[in-house]
C-alpha cells in the first residue's frame, strides 16, 4: 500500500521553516522544534505569518512537495508547487467526461446520501436510548427521507440536475438535524444551522476548518493521480474554485470530518473557550483549538478500514488518494463506473 | 528478413522504456505514456543515479576504444537513447561496435534486459553501417558481464517490441491489465495498475453497496 506521507501544518505565528540538508526545519525563537525529512513529506501547510525560507521554497517545489498558504482563519491564500505534469491524456478523459458527467455525479451523491445517513444512524444507535422521543423520531424521520433520497439516485435515471437538486435535498434534511447530534449542553456549543463564510458558532467553526483539511487533501490527491483539480463534475466550473477536490470531497464529509467534528465536541476536547467571536459575529477557532483538531485530524487519518471496493485494509487518510486514483482509472477506461466510497 | 518500420511517431521512443515493454506492455504504457507514476517513483532514483552519472568520454585502452554515455539513435524504429558504454575494438577491417549495459541487480529470468541491449546494437549498426554482433550486460551484484550474442530471435523480438510500444504510444491508450501472478507480484507498480480491478465491475458494486445500505430501510418500493 502506498504509504502515508505527512502533511506538516505548522499554526505558530512567527515560527520559520528553513532547509538543511535534506530536512525541514521548524524555529520558533531561534530554537529548533521540529525536523522532518524530506522524504516523509507530501505537503507543508502554513497558517498566518510563518516565514518559509526561499531555498527551502525551492527544495521542496523540485521534490514535488507542495506549500499551502492560509491565513490565521484558514482561508487559503495561495499555493507553491513545483512543475505540474499530470497526465494530458487523462486530462483530456476528465473534460470529455466533464461533459456528460452523470454516472459519476450518481457515485458522489449516493456515497455522500448513504454517508450521511449512516452517520445519523450511527448516533441512534449508540444514544438513541437517552434522546428526547421527540427528537429521536426526528431523526429516524430524517434517517428515512435520506433512504427515499438514495434509492431515487441509486435507482433510476436522474439527470445531472435532478441529482444536484437529490444531494442539495439530502444536505437540508442532514443539517436539519445535525445539531440534536450534539450532547454537550454548553449554549456556546449549539448548532444554530450550516453558516459558512463565516462560521457563525463553534460547530460550524469546527467543520468550516475540518472541511479546508479535507479539501487541502482531496486536491493533492488528485494532483498525484494527475487530474485536474479544478474540473468536477458534480460541481461546477468556476475560476478559483478546486471543483474536482470538491466533488472528491463530498462523499467522504460525513465520514471523515462531520463524525470527527462531533466525537470533539462531545467528548469534550473542545470547549467554549477553543473558539473566539469576533465583531460581526463570525466564530473562530482559537490558536489552541486548532491544534487540538489538527492533533485529532492526523490521528483520525491514521486509523484503517477496509476499503469497499478495494476489499485492502487501506489508512482513512489513504482514501482521497484511492479514490482519486479509481477515479482516474475509470476515466481511462479500466473501470466501467467510479466505485463510490460507501462507509458501514 | 524484411525490415520492420515502426509507426510514425514525433518523439522518438526512449530505448530504456524496451525493457518495460517486453516485460509488460500495460506497464510500459503506465509509465511512459500515463507518466504520473513515474513521477513519483522513478524521479527519486532518477535524482540519485544523476548525482552518479558519467559525463560522455572517451578513451583507449589497448586495441580498444571506450565511449562512455552515448548518444544512439535509429530512424527505422524510431528509437532514441543513451548507451553506458559502447567499446569499438580494433579489426582487421576497422572497429566493431561492442555495447555494454550496467544494471543493479543481477541477471534475470526474463529478456528485458537483452531486448534493451539489442535495441542499442540495432541503433549502432544503423549509425556506423556496419553488424554488431554481440553485446554484454554488466550486473552490479555480481560484478560480472554475461555476454549476449544479437541472434536472430532477440532481433526479432526487439523490433516486434519496438513496434507494440509504438503503436501504444500512437494510440495513447493504455491496455487493459490482464493478472498474471508470476509476472504482476513481482512487479513494483501492482497497487498502480491494480491488475486484478478491470475483472470487478463497479457498476455492479455501486448497485450492491446502495443496496446493502438500504437494507434496513423500511419499504421497498422505489419512489
Amino acid at each position: 500500500m502506498k504509504k502515508l506521507l505527512n502533511t506538516l501544518y505548522v499554526t505558530t505565528e512567527g515560527a520559520s521553516l528553513r532547509k538543511d540538508g535534506e530536512n525541514l526545519v521548524a524555529e520558533v525563537e531561534s530554537e529548533e522544534r521540529a525536523r522532518v525529512p524530506f522524504h516523509m513529506l507530501a505537503s507543508v501547510v502554513v497558517f498566518g505569518g510563518v516565514y518559509v525560507s526561499p531555498p527551502l521554497i525551492q527544495a521542496l517545489a523540485a521534490r514535488g512537495i507542495t506549500i499551502v498558504l492560509l491565513d490565521r482563519a484558514g482561508r487559503f491564500q495561495a499555493r507553491i508547487e513545483g512543475p505540474v505534469s499530470g497526465n494530458v491524456l487523462l486530462r483530456r478523459a476528465q473534460y470529455r467526461v466533464s461533459e456528460r458527467p452523470t454516472d459519476i455525479v450518481r457515485s458522489f451523491v449516493s456515497a455522500k446520501v448513504a454517508n450521511q445517513r449512516t452517520v445519523l444512524q450511527r448516533s441512534l444507535r449508540d444514544y438513541g436510548e437517552e434522546m428526547a422521543v421527540g427528537l429521536r423520531s426526528r431523526i429516524e424521520a430524517v434517517v428515512d427521507r435520506l433512504a427515499g433520497i438514495l434509492r431515487r439516485v441509486g435507482m433510476t435515471d436522474l439527470d445531472v440536475e435532478a441529482l444536484r437538486g437529490a444531494e442539495g435535498e439530502a444536505a437540508f434534511g442532514y443539517f436539519s438535524v445535525f445539531g440534536s447530534l450534539i450532547r454537550v449542553t454548553d449554549p456556546e456549543m449549539q448548532f444554530g444551522g450550516r453558516s459558512r463564510r463565516p462560521p457563525r458558532d463553534a460547530v460550524n467553526a469546527v467543520l468550516s476548518f475540518i472541511y479546508v483539511l479535507l479539501t487541502h487533501d482531496c486536491r493533492s490527491a488528485a494532483e498525484a493521480v494527475g487530474l485536474d483539480p479544478a474540473v468536477g463534475f458534480l460541481h461546477r466550473d468556476r475560476p478559483g474554485r478546486p471543483s474536482l477536490a470538491l466533488d472528491l470531497m463530498e462523499e467522504l464529509r460525513p465520514v471523515l470530518a462531520d463524525r470527527l467534528a462531533l466525537s470533539l465536541i462531545n467528548r469534550r476536547q473542545l470547549r467554549p473557550r477553543d473558539f473566539e467571536t469576533q465583531d460581526g459575529g463570525a466564530t473562530l477557532l482559537t490558536d489552541d483549538g486548532r491544534r487540538t483538531v489538527l492533533t485529532a485530524w492526523q490521528d483520525r487519518k491514521k486509523e484503517e478500514r477496509q476499503h469497499p471496493f478495494l476489499g485492502e485494509t487501506a489508512q482513512l487518510g489513504l482514501v482521497p488518494y484511492l479514490q482519486a486514483q479509481l477515479l482516474s482509472r475509470h476515466l481511462r477506461g479500466d473501470l466501467d463506473a467510479y466505485p463510490p466510497y460507501i462507509w458501514k | 528478413m524484411p525490415a520492420i518500420t515502426a509507426p510514425e511517431l514525433d518523439e522518438p521512443i526512449p530505448l530504456s522504456a524496451l525493457q518495460h515493454a517486453v516485460y509488460c506492455l500495460r506497464q510500459a504504457a503506465l509509465i511512459h505514456i500515463e507518466r504520473m507514476w513515474e513521477e513519483n517513483r522513478f524521479t527519486a532514483e532518477g535524482r540519485v543515479l544523476h548525482d552518479t552519472v558519467h559525463e560522455a568520454a572517451d578513451h583507449r585502452r589497448g586495441a580498444v576504444r571506450r565511449v562512455s554515455a552515448m548518444p544512439l539513435a535509429c530512424r527505422r524504429l524510431n528509437l532514441a537513447g543513451t548507451a553506458d558504454l559502447v567499446e569499438f575494438r580494433d579489426g582487421p577491417d576497422g572497429e566493431t561496435a561492442f555495447p555494454v549495459e550496467y544494471k543493479r541487480g543481477k541477471a534475470k529470468l526474463h529478456r528485458a534486459d537483452e531486448v534493451q541491449l539489442c535495441a542499442q546494437a540495432l541503433c549502432l549498426e544503423e549509425m556506423t553501417g556496419r553488424a554488431v554482433p554481440e553485446g554484454a550486460l554488466f550486473y552490479a551484484t555480481t560484478r560480472r558481464r554475461v555476454g549476449v550474442p544479437f541472434d536472430a530471435e532477440l532481433r526479432r523480438l526487439t523490433e516486434q517490441v519496438a513496434c507494440d510500444f509504438a503503436a501504444l504510444i500512437a494510440a495513447g491508450a493504455t491496455p487493459p491489465a490482464s493478472y498474471r501472478a508470476d509476472r504482476c507480484n513481482a512487479c513494483s507498480l501492482i497497487e498502480l495498475c491494480r491488475p486484478k480491478l478491470t475483472r470487478t465491475s463497479a457498476a455492479e458494486f455501486r448497485r450492491r453497496a446502495i443496496a446493502a445500505s438500504l437494507a434496513d430501510a423500511p419499504g421497498g418500493e422505489l419512489p
